[in-house]
């Protein structure tokens, strides 16, 4: 699987949805994943691909990390693990 | 129903290790959070604390104590001992019959858990201490307390995350305005800063990495502290006869749960418990000069908070001074309430109001007076403090001057 397959596929157990639901376009809200289910995404995604994600629940915006919508994960996981020794 | 007095307060905290210490330090603004230092800190993504720094326990308490006293214990017990030497009250007899021991702890011997943990999983040892379980358990401290100063009668241990200080707290005030307790000795304590207690923490995402900065716009989470506050509440007339100095008096309180999310706050939960304490108490809204805010520093308490206090208090609430000392001694979570009354106490008794440090940007969403950075001298008549816990679980005790 791809990192956007394997990325996609927790945000959709998160959402309970089918991956094929999930599209890049989606945003987190659209999906139904609230401030919990994000953080729980994040935590299943640093345990997938064994990274650490520079979030902060208090000023999401704040960090490099840009979690707007579905593609915007997917480039910033596959940064941060493009990065990864 | 009886009136109930504050005649003795005691605390260890990241400020002081003293009432005096801690009042001081709140008047000049003094921060009390710093760089961790405990065991494997490096492999925390969160490092900083408002840690209790110069505290020898082996000096105070002898060798088999030692084996009993979890950190949060030896933190109950010193701030116990201050309480009880200011209050002057002595316990024997029927007064000692009757008067109990209720404290508020979230997380009880946290390190005793993390070492023990660590001794099995990690070291691969197959035996502990005997006492790990009476060690760790969440009413050690208050056992010990009651042990220590002969205290016989209701006495247990109250957790309800970080609310748990201020619902202990009005519980000990129930006990004693029934008339079931002449006297109780109240308060909290938390330990929670080691690897194992910091590690959970971090997991939520809510930690700041740099400072603890309520209300203030870039606020970018809460910051852990550790300690006690230990307070003798007291029967009016039973102070008043034996010439007690009097702190202040507790006149009400309300709890509230939000029923509603584990960790999100809610502004009606919050405002049901300030508006009930004022009920409780008497007091109309307009009558309270200060809040001490829970004010942790997180995007979502602050401005919930502040909308709270908005919808309660309507014009007054632009009145009324509100300042969150955890932006000093970091959160102490069950033992954050103990340690924050210091700050009512002192707004009622003093007349000074301490600050909300770390104070930079303002929040359209927190437009309250929050006594940014410095204390302020002002006359006080009544004061609130809060506590909204995770789990939805608010209490809120009103304070009058006397």
């Amino acid at each position: 699987m791809s990192i956007s397959d394997r990325v996609i596929a927790i945000i959709a157990e998160q959402a309970v949805l089918e991956p094929s639901d999930v599209t890049p376009e989606s945003t987190l809200e659209d999906l139904g994943i609230d401030s919990l289910g994000l953080v729980e995404s994040i935590f299943a995604i640093e345990e997938e691909f064994d990274i650490s994600i520079p979030f902060n629940a208090n000023e999401p915006s704040a960090s490099d990390f840009d979690i707007s919508n579905v593609a915007a994960i997917i480039t910033g996981i596959q940064k941060l693990v493009s990065e990864k020794v | 129903m009886k009136r109930v007095v504050i005649t003795g307060a005691g605390t260890i905290n990241s400020l002081g290790h003293s009432v005096p210490d801690t009042l001081e330090a709140m008047r000049e603004g003094r921060c009390g959070i710093s760089a961790l230092e405990f065991r494997d800190v490096e492999r925390l993504a969160i490092q900083i604390g408002g840690q209790v720094r110069g505290f020898e326990a082996e000096g105070r308490f002898n060798r088999q104590q030692m084996t009993l006293y979890d950190r949060f214990t030896q933190f109950t017990l010193t701030a116990a001992k201050e309480a009880i030497e200011q209050s002057g009250i002595e316990f024997h007899g029927d007064i000692a019959a009757r008067s109990g021991v209720v404290l508020g702890t979230a997380g009880g011997g946290v390190s005793t858990w993390d070492d023990n943990y660590r001794s099995v999983y990690e070291d691969g040892k197959n035996r502990v201490h005997p006492f790990v379980v009476p060690k760790l358990m969440n009413n050690a401290a208050a056992s010990h307390v009651s042990m220590e100063h002969n205290l016989k009668g209701p006495s247990f241990t109250v957790s309800t995350a970080c609310a748990s200080s201020n619902h202990a707290m009005a519980l000990a005030f129930q006990m004693v305005r029934s008339g079931a307790a002449p006297a109780m000795l109240t308060g909290g304590s938390e330990s929670m800063l080691c690897f194992g207690g910091v590690k959970a923490w971090e997991g939520l995402r809510v930690m700041s990495k740099d400072a603890c900065r309520p209300f203030s716009a870039n606020r970018n989470g809460m910051v852990q502290g550790e300690g006690a506050g230990v307070f003798v509440f007291e029967e009016y007339e039973h102070a008043r006869t034996r010439g007690a100095d009097i702190l202040c008096e507790v006149v009400g309180f309300a709890m509230s749960s939000d029923a509603s999310d584990i960790v999100m706050p809610s502004k009606q939960g919050a405002a049901r418990a300030m508006s009930g304490a004022l009920a409780d108490a008497g007091l109309s809204a307009d009558s309270v000069g200060y809040i001490n805010a829970h004010g942790t520093g997180t995007a979502a308490n602050d401005k919930t908070e502040c909308a709270a206090v908005a919808g309660v208090f309507g014009p007054h609430a632009d009145e009324l001074m509100i300042s969150s000392t955890k932006s000093m001694h970091g959160h102490l979570i069950g033992g954050t309430g103990a340690v924050e009354l210091l700050a009512c106490i002192m707004a009622l008794r003093d007349g000074v109001i301490a600050p909300t440090i770390g104070y930079e940007e303002p929040d359209p969403e927190c437009a309250l007076d929050v006594v940014p950075n410095e204390a302020r001298e002002a006359k006080v008549d009544v004061a609130l403090s809060n506590a909204f816990a995770f789990g939805g679980l608010n209490a809120v005790i009103a304070l009058k001057r006397i």
